[in-house]
């Protein structure tokens, strides 16, 4: 074991860091499960109002059997998993393409607020707060965007891809053009592009990108024809660089009948910049559970909004919100919910995730035009700062909030879980695949420059061990490398599945 | 270090001298040379958006969130305010929860995996079926996930989706989203008294039909009696039976592997979330049989190094991101959080906990629409059915009118037809309800 070896950096004036993280071992095992901590069954008889179920037998299920717990059991299970945990306020969690930003805790305060629980059929007349706050941040992402529309409804960025691809289908429909049947995306796009276009009945044309790193446009030239319904896109892309003919871009795809659409994953670095709107997209998705912070929550909730130009406002899910020209008796403002003409209808069986975009809006009123610039100033600057840095090969630039290191002869997974010894947590791996064993790293605006040195010293500890240290690793986290392949080979997907287990 | 904290976002900590330190190496003079942006996509415009303090937005937020009337509100068909615990929220915001991503590192994310393995084990539970996801978006998008499974797993050259005609109409419309990329046609059966009309039902079902959709309790509160039958409809055609519910109803009523059923969807944040202006979590459950089409995420046991039992997301060539277009489904970020708070409401609760719940939300709205049915002008409830925390009342009266003057009396209920009102008592007080009652009284008089 190689766990306490000294700093593998050149770096003599940049402490080590380690990091142990909580681990519970109860006879030979770690933290067990509820139902290993208590099962109790309940049944559930007679049809008898006093004492019995209010229902007749036929209606009712024979038993339930859940754990039974205490109050305080249950604070230290939920505890101690919680100290099982790697988040963003336990250290760096530099993944690429995911923006893990701390999250400010005032937004929490702002979102347990009495009055943000509300229930979505209220009448417009007594819930004109939240109208108010979802128009406002109809209009502030609009405005950031450089859109002319949004829609606030999609639950997550893919839910907003599928608005846009929707909205397209739509848009070409109304237009007569219905026969488009073709999605363009990047080779080294997001999964979700693919996945969303399918969703949508479109076949997907996948586009190799250049030798630079970027679009190539004689492939796109290629690939355009009059079947092309949309163009997805991301800029910066996936490996940080701006599109930098994306104007060309735009008139292509205009020019073949297709929108182009933008996938906001990558909007840190463009804050008050440059506007996806300016550069000619006509649809585009926020992903605010990284441009504006929202808490990622272990997988979700997020939000996905979609802005687009005025000829695509028709076409958004229903409802949206707006001013009335009249104000209320009192002099203020009233909102009102309305359906755009062209309705594709609903995307989500209210109005997507509103506490996640209450916390946006608190954020996005927080920062003002000069901490978002500088939210993608300092991104960028720490982005660069940091690759500067590590001794990996960084072999496409120049990159803005993001950069995709190559691992070289070193397996870029295994680089992973050995950062993780180190206090850290890892960078993306093994994608975008135009990197040989890339270390897709965004440190986001948030860190200090000592914190980018100690990641910086753990990414070159690891650059600088063997791969029996690699392979090996982790070792201190809670739980040592995990079998995958059992996992997935033999699958035990909840505790009953244990019980028949074993 | 506030001091002389030097850049325009209060969340970006570094010095002047951090700023020059880290140009310096990067060998900038300044940050704007590293922008690679074309003058002409540049932007030099404002959004003109203010900044502010901390408190002042909070102020802010606050006093447009003030604008919301604070009424009691008898409101449901589908969102649902209970109380949840106060451990729900103080553990649920531990921030090694509330800010870690999804666990692609398992061996630093145990804590997650363990408390999603035990909400999927919880819907089994409450299910009966082999595998549930560890959340969809909302009840409407899981109908619509649903949907697209059939559309995948289906023996039948057939392509019709049948739903019941007292679908919440935004459940159709998403519905109808999801399956635009697939030869399926959505189409209605009838209700008769608030529930499935089994005649009309078994007269629409024939080889043709991919998937039968039905829910209970229904929009209209009502326990759907026919379920086996329906199960046993499906199966006969070799169609998926989906039905809609949600942990507390099915904390009492029927298991649905025991009617037939194949999937399972609903809203389970009916458990951990107050009201919530309608944002939810997607219950996806399923049987063994399809685990290999089902969408979204799974988290599974395995070992580690030590042996010990570790946990971990598995089957994860299902999903986009290693799928692509062949993917079972586009979701990525999920309801993660809330499936935590779901499944920590629930372990406060308990079995007993839960069934009492069940119970109790039978009876108060047996209870309530006895003592409205008593007023003069009145008659609930309307169908004549078993319900579950909500029914629907008929009132002479224009409904309309009747719920405008109800508000005014900081009552909120849903108006569901012409001389329908409907309403749900879960999360409200006995005393509101007394109050309720007789505000009823008063405006129906």
């Amino acid at each position: 074991m190689s766990g306490d070896r000294p700093d593998g950096s050149d770096d003599g004036d940049v402490p080590q860091s380690r990091y142990d993280q909580a681990r519970y071992v109860e006879n030979g095992e770690y933290e067990p499960l509820l139902s290993e901590k208590d099962l109790t069954r309940v049944e559930i008889s007679g049809d008898n109002d006093t004492d019995g179920s209010p229902l007749p037998d036929d209606l009712t299920r024979d038993s339930l059997e859940l754990p039974e717990l205490s109050e305080p059991e249950l604070a230290r299970h939920y505890t101690r998993l919680s100290q099982m945990i790697y988040g963003i306020d336990s250290g760096p969690y530099p993944l690429g393409s995911c923006t893990m930003k701390y999250n400010p805790t005032f937004t929490e305060d702002v979102a347990a607020l009495p009055s943000a629980a509300v229930h979505p059929d209220r009448t417009e007349a007594s819930v004109q707060g939240t109208l108010e706050v979802l128009y406002r941040l109809q209009d502030y992402l609009g405005r950031i965007g450089g859109m002319d529309a949004v829609t606030l409804q999609p639950p997550a960025g893919a839910a907003g891809e599928f608005v846009g691809i929707r909205v397209a289908a739509a848009y070409h429909e109304h237009n007569g053009e219905g026969h488009r049947d073709e999605v363009i995306v990047p080779e080294s796009a997001h999964g979700t592009n693919f996945a969303s276009a399918a969703l949508g009945g479109y076949d997907v044309v996948s586009l190799p990108s250049d030798d630079d790193g970027r679009v190539d446009l004689e492939a796109l030239e290629a690939a355009l024809s009059e079947d092309t319904a949309a163009l997805m896109l991301t800029n910066p892309n996936t490996l940080g660089l701006f599109e930098r003919e994306i104007t060309t871009i735009a008139d292509m795809v205009h020019e073949a009948g297709g929108l182009l659409y933008y996938d906001g994953a990558n909007l840190n670095a463009l804050l008050g910049r440059a506007r996806p709107g300016d550069m000619g997209f006509d649809v585009m998705h926020y992903n605010v559970h990284k441009t504006f912070a929202t808490p990622h929550g272990g997988g979700g909730p997020g939000a996905g909004p979609v802005g687009v130009v005025s000829d695509l406002a028709p076409f958004l899910p229903a409802p949206r919100v707006r001013e009335r020209a009249t104000e209320s008796p009192a002099g203020e403002p009233v909102y009102e919910r309305f359906d755009p003409e062209h309705t594709i209808g609903k995307v989500h069986g209210f109005d997507g995730n509103w506490l996640v975009l209450l916390k946006a809006f608190a954020y996005i009123a927080r920062l003002g035009d000069e901490g978002l610039a500088d939210a993608s100033a300092s991104a960028v600057l720490n982005a660069n700062y940091l690759a500067e840095r590590i001794e990996y090969d960084v072999p496409y630039g120049p990159f803005h909030h993001e950069f995709v290191a190559s691992a070289g002869e070193q397996d870029a997974a295994d680089v992973a879980k050995r950062m993780l010894d180190y206090g850290v947590h890892p960078p993306t791996t093994k994608w975008p695949e135009i990197v040989p064993e890339a270390l897709m790293t965004e440190p986001t605006e948030v860190e200090s420059k000592d914190t980018l040195d100690r990641l910086a010293a753990a990414f070159n500890a690891v650059a600088g061990e063997d791969d029996d240290a690699l392979e090996t690793a982790p070792e201190r986290t809670t739980a040592r490398r995990i079998d995958q392949t059992t996992a997935a080979r033999t699958p035990r997907l909840s505790w009953q599945a244990l019980e028949d287990d074993a | 270090m506030h001091g002389s904290h030097a850049t325009g976002s209060p969340y970006a900590p570094y010095t002047e001298e951090d700023r020059t330190a880290m140009l310096e190496t990067v060998g900038a003079e300044a940050v704007d040379e590293l922008f690679d942006i074309p003058a002409d996509v540049r932007f030099n415009g404002r959004f003109d958006i203010d900044a502010r303090t901390e408190r002042e937005t909070r102020r802010l937020v606050r006093s447009m969130l003030d604008r919301n009337d604070d009424v009691t509100e008898l409101l449901g068909r589908g969102h649902y305010g209970y109380y949840v615990p106060s451990l729900v929220d103080h553990l649920a915001d531990r921030s090694e929860f509330l800010t870690s991503y999804t666990q692609y590192q398992p061996e630093v994310s145990q804590g997650f995996l363990q408390a999603l393995f035990e909400y999927q084990s919880l819907l089994v539970e409450l299910t009966g079926l082999e595998v549930a996801n560890c959340s969809m978006y909302d009840a409407a998008t899981a109908l619509g996930e649903a949907a697209t499974l059939a559309d995948r797993v289906r023996d039948t050259t057939g392509r019709r989706v049948l739903v019941p005609e007292l679908l919440r109409e935004e459940r159709r419309s998403t519905l109808e989203n999801y399956v635009a990329g697939t030869d399926l046609a959505v189409e209605t059966y009838p209700v008769a008294d608030g529930t499935v009309d089994l005649a009309g039902l078994t007269d629409l079902v024939d080889d043709g039909v991919v998937m039968i959709y039905a829910e209970s309790p229904t929009v209209r509160g009502t326990i759907e009696e026919d379920l086996e039958a329906i199960g046993d409809l499906a199966a006969d055609t070799e169609a998926l039976f989906v039905l809609g519910s949600d942990p507390v109803a099915l904390s009492l009523l029927e298991r649905p592997v025991d009617v037939g059923a194949d999937v399972v969807v609903g809203d389970a944040s009916v458990l951990g979330l107050p009201t919530s202006y309608g944002m939810g979590l997607g219950l996806f459950a399923t049987r063994a049989d399809y685990l290999r089409q089902v969408p979204g995420r799974l988290v599974g046991a395995s070992e580690d190094a030590t042996d010990r039992r570790a946990f971990t997301l598995t089957l994860q060539t299902r999903e986009q991101h290693i799928r692509r277009e062949r993917a079972t489904s586009n979701i990525c970020t999920n309801q993660a959080w809330v499936a935590l708070r779901t499944a920590m409401h629930a372990a406060v609760l308990g079995p007993s906990g839960l069934v009492d719940l069940a119970e109790r939300d039978v009876r108060r709205a047996r209870d309530l629409a006895a003592r409205l049915d008593d007023l003069v002008g009145v008659i609930a409830p309307v169908h004549d059915r078993h319900h579950l925390r909500e029914f629907v009342a008929r009132v002479d009266q224009p409904a309309r009118a009747v719920a405008d003057a109800l508000e005014k009396r900081g009552f909120a209920v849903h108006v569901v037809g012409d001389h329908e009102i409907q309403i749900c008592i879960a999360g409200v007080s006995d005393e509101r309800i007394d109050g309720f009652v007789a505000a009823v009284e008063e405006v129906t008089r």
